[in-house]
């Protein structure tokens, strides 16, 4: 579903290069997990972006869905982002002035969906997440745990193929991550494909399929036969 | 999007950041505002004016000796002499069939008393049709006497206020005065009618116009009045009076007329233009609360940095974050515009509430001036900081907290 072919993305920082990603070759298929790990500045950040359509590779291709994204315009590139991708972020970036609902609705207003129809999805949402009692709370009146969640009902609530989480967890206690991993590995129990950058190593053993960053390349590219999750993280 | 939801959306923002928002809108209400009062006061002061000019009287002709030119230099140094209007030139000119009434004038200065009591005040030596020329009205007696003009009768109508300083409270009709070195008998009092553009009615003698030749010792007129029997009948009246005085002149055109209408375009005209320059000034501050909004919304697209970001993340194009932000624009400028209106007419109620006489009201185009060069301004100056953040770079947009 995913092929990056010979990805690169240079940064200029005064008349430095800095190399973020250096000839990247990467396929995922539908309903992969995969955890993205490595230390920090390798380009875990830079790769989870360029496959989210955030940013732009300075040379190399990228297919998704068998469609060369990488010459589209801004038009399509945001409308490829609002149907087939959902981010989730370490610092959940919520609008602090909208309630739950009305953050996880945002996606679906602005694809322009009617009032009535949006409300059953966020309904349904909310119940998924196990936070229908939080639905007219705003963020602020949130825990990290709860905020998240509304995060990820947020990303996924239009349905996307992909879900691109970059640290969820990293911001959270651990009973409030174990939760967060929970309703990700579910998510993907149902056919989502899901790529999660950690830095916490028991999180990405969680994974079937491990990569690996140094310094802007892809070191080891791991998938384990017979893998199976511990039943509780 | 759907544009309800877009507006609520940027509604929903407008309230988030209190403080910013009622800044802009004070800023947009005062530039509205000030662009209203400011041109209702011009347009009272227009209408005040070319009120008083319309209370001159209706189809006025005014005949003054003397031409007065813009260019040349003076007639008597070309050689040409001013002739004096005289009463004979004043009734030849009123023989027409297109004038109504007329009333030659003689002005002057004179001390008028009644035993020791004595005021100097304007004495104006006219005819009966004085009142009809200038449609003042009498309070008590009669007016003038309508019998033959050069006929010298001593008798006078007295202003109001000047009756009252010699008289009092009591009678003065039938009673004689003194006026200058002759003595008068009062046949009339005059109303009480506020000031008169010109002649302050309620200080004034009136004397038939030969007792003003006499008094003053002058045979020639201040000025002749007229008044045509039509509107449209000025300019072929105009035509007559300069073909008749030239010819009692010896052919020579030494007299000005004005007419009421001359004058009053050239007044609506100037207060017109001073309306403009006003609500333009006024215009400026509208520039000024534009200005804010620039840097305001600039601030705005800083502050919610992240949000942007989101939205980019969520699939929201550069044109339609554009369109969210110019949203918003023209919910705070037409908010602003609505706000100023109230202002505006608020304080104008409040002028006239303390100024009756101002006649007070804003012109039409003034309101949509307001309206529209604060919708225009709020829009244009918003454009800016909508580009900058649909160009904002998501991924260092999301990147920071
Ligand atoms: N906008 C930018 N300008 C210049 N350099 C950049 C920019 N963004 C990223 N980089 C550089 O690219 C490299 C990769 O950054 P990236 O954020 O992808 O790392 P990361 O693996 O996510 O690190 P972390 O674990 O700390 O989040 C780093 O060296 C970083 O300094
Ligand atoms: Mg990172």
């Amino acid at each position: 579903m995913i092929r990056l072919t010979d990805i690169q993305r240079d940064f200029q920082v005064g008349d430095q290069q800095v190399h973020a990603l250096r000839d990247i070759n990467l396929q995922v298929a539908a309903g992969e997990y995969i955890s993205i790990m490595g230390p920090s500045g390798s380009g875990k950040s830079t790769l989870l972006n360029m496959i989210g359509l955030l940013d732009q590779p300075t040379a190399g291709h990228y297919q998704l869905d068998g469609q060369d994204v990488t010459t589209l315009s801004d038009e399509q590139q945001a409308r490829t982002r609002r149907e087939k991708i959902g981010f989730v972020f370490q610092f959940f970036h919520l609008v602090p002035r909208l309630t739950a609902a009305q953050n996880i609705a945002l996606p679906l207003m602005l694809a322009g969906m009617p009032e009535k129809q949006r409300n059953q999805k966020v309904q349904m949402a909310l119940q998924q997440m196990g936070i229908a009692d939080r639905a007219g709370h705003r963020p602020d009146q949130l825990s990290g745990g709860q905020r998240q969640r509304v995060a990820i009902a947020r990303a996924t609530v239009i349905g996307p193929a992909v879900l691109l989480a970059d640290e969820p967890t990293g911001n959270l206690d651990s009973a409030a991550g174990t939760e967060v991993v929970k309703i990700l590995e579910q998510l993907n129990a149902n056919g989502l494909t899901l790529l999660v950058v950690t830095h916490d190593e028991t999180l990405g053993k969680r994974a079937r399929r491990r990569i690996h960053m140094i310094d802007g390349a892809i070191e080891h590219d791991t998938l384990l036969q017979n893998h199976t999750p511990p039943a509780s993280p | 999007m759907k544009t309800r939801d877009a507006t609520r959306f940027a509604f929903d923002a407008l309230r988030g950041y209190r403080t910013r928002t009622l800044l802009m809108l004070l800023a947009m209400s005062i530039g509205v505002a000030s662009v209203l009062v400011l041109t209702s006061l011009g347009e009272a002061a227009r209408r005040y004016v070319t009120g008083e000019f319309s209370s001159l009287g209706t189809n006025l002709i005014i005949v003054l000796p003397g031409k007065s030119e813009t260019s040349g230099g003076s007639p008597s140094l070309l050689g040409g002499t001013t002739r004096d209007l005289t009463l004979n030139d004043a009734l030849a000119v009123s023989r027409s069939a297109l004038i109504n009434h007329m009333a030659p004038l003689i002005i002057g200065s004179a001390p008028v008393s009644v035993k020791n009591l004595q005021r100097d005040v304007m004495v104006v030596g006219s005819t009966s049709s004085l009142l009809d020329v200038r449609q003042w009205r009498l309070g008590k007696g009669r007016f003038l006497p309508e019998t033959d003009i050069t006929r010298a009768r001593f008798v006078t109508v007295l202003g109001s206020t000047l009756k009252q300083e010699l008289f009092g409270a009591k009678n003065a009709l039938g009673e004689w005065v003194r006026i200058g070195d002759r003595r008068f008998r009062v046949i009339g009092i005059m109303a009480a009618q506020g000031r008169s553009f010109d002649i302050d009615v309620e200080n004034v003698a009136f004397v038939p116009v030969a007792a003003a030749q006499m008094l003053f010792n002058t045979q020639s007129l201040f000025r002749i009045l007229l008044d045509t029997r039509s509107r449209e009948s000025i300019p072929r009246a105009i035509a007559f009076i300069k073909h008749t005085l030239r010819e009692r002149h010896q052919g020579e055109e030494d007299v000005t007329l004005i007419t009421q209408d001359a004058v009053l375009a050239t007044f609506d005209k100037i207060l017109r233009a001073l309306t403009l320059t006003v609500a333009g000034i006024a215009a400026i501050s509208l520039a000024v609360a534009g200005i804010l909004i620039m840097n305001v919304m600039l601030v705005a697209v800083s502050q919610r940095t992240t949000e942007i970001g989101l939205l980019k993340a969520l699939g929201v194009p550069q044109r339609q974050i554009i369109r969210l932000f110019m949203t918003e624009a023209a919910l705070l400028s037409g908010m602003g515009a609505g706000l100023g209106l109230l202002v505006g007419q608020t304080v104008s109620s409040v002028i006239g509430y303390f100024y009756p006489a101002l006649p007070l009201g804003t012109p039409w185009w003034a309101f949509l001036a307001a309206i529209g060069v604060a919708l225009g301004t709020g829009l244009l100056f918003s454009l800016l900081p909508a580009r900058r953040a649909a160009q904002l770079d998501p991924v260092q947009a999301l990147a920071r907290r």
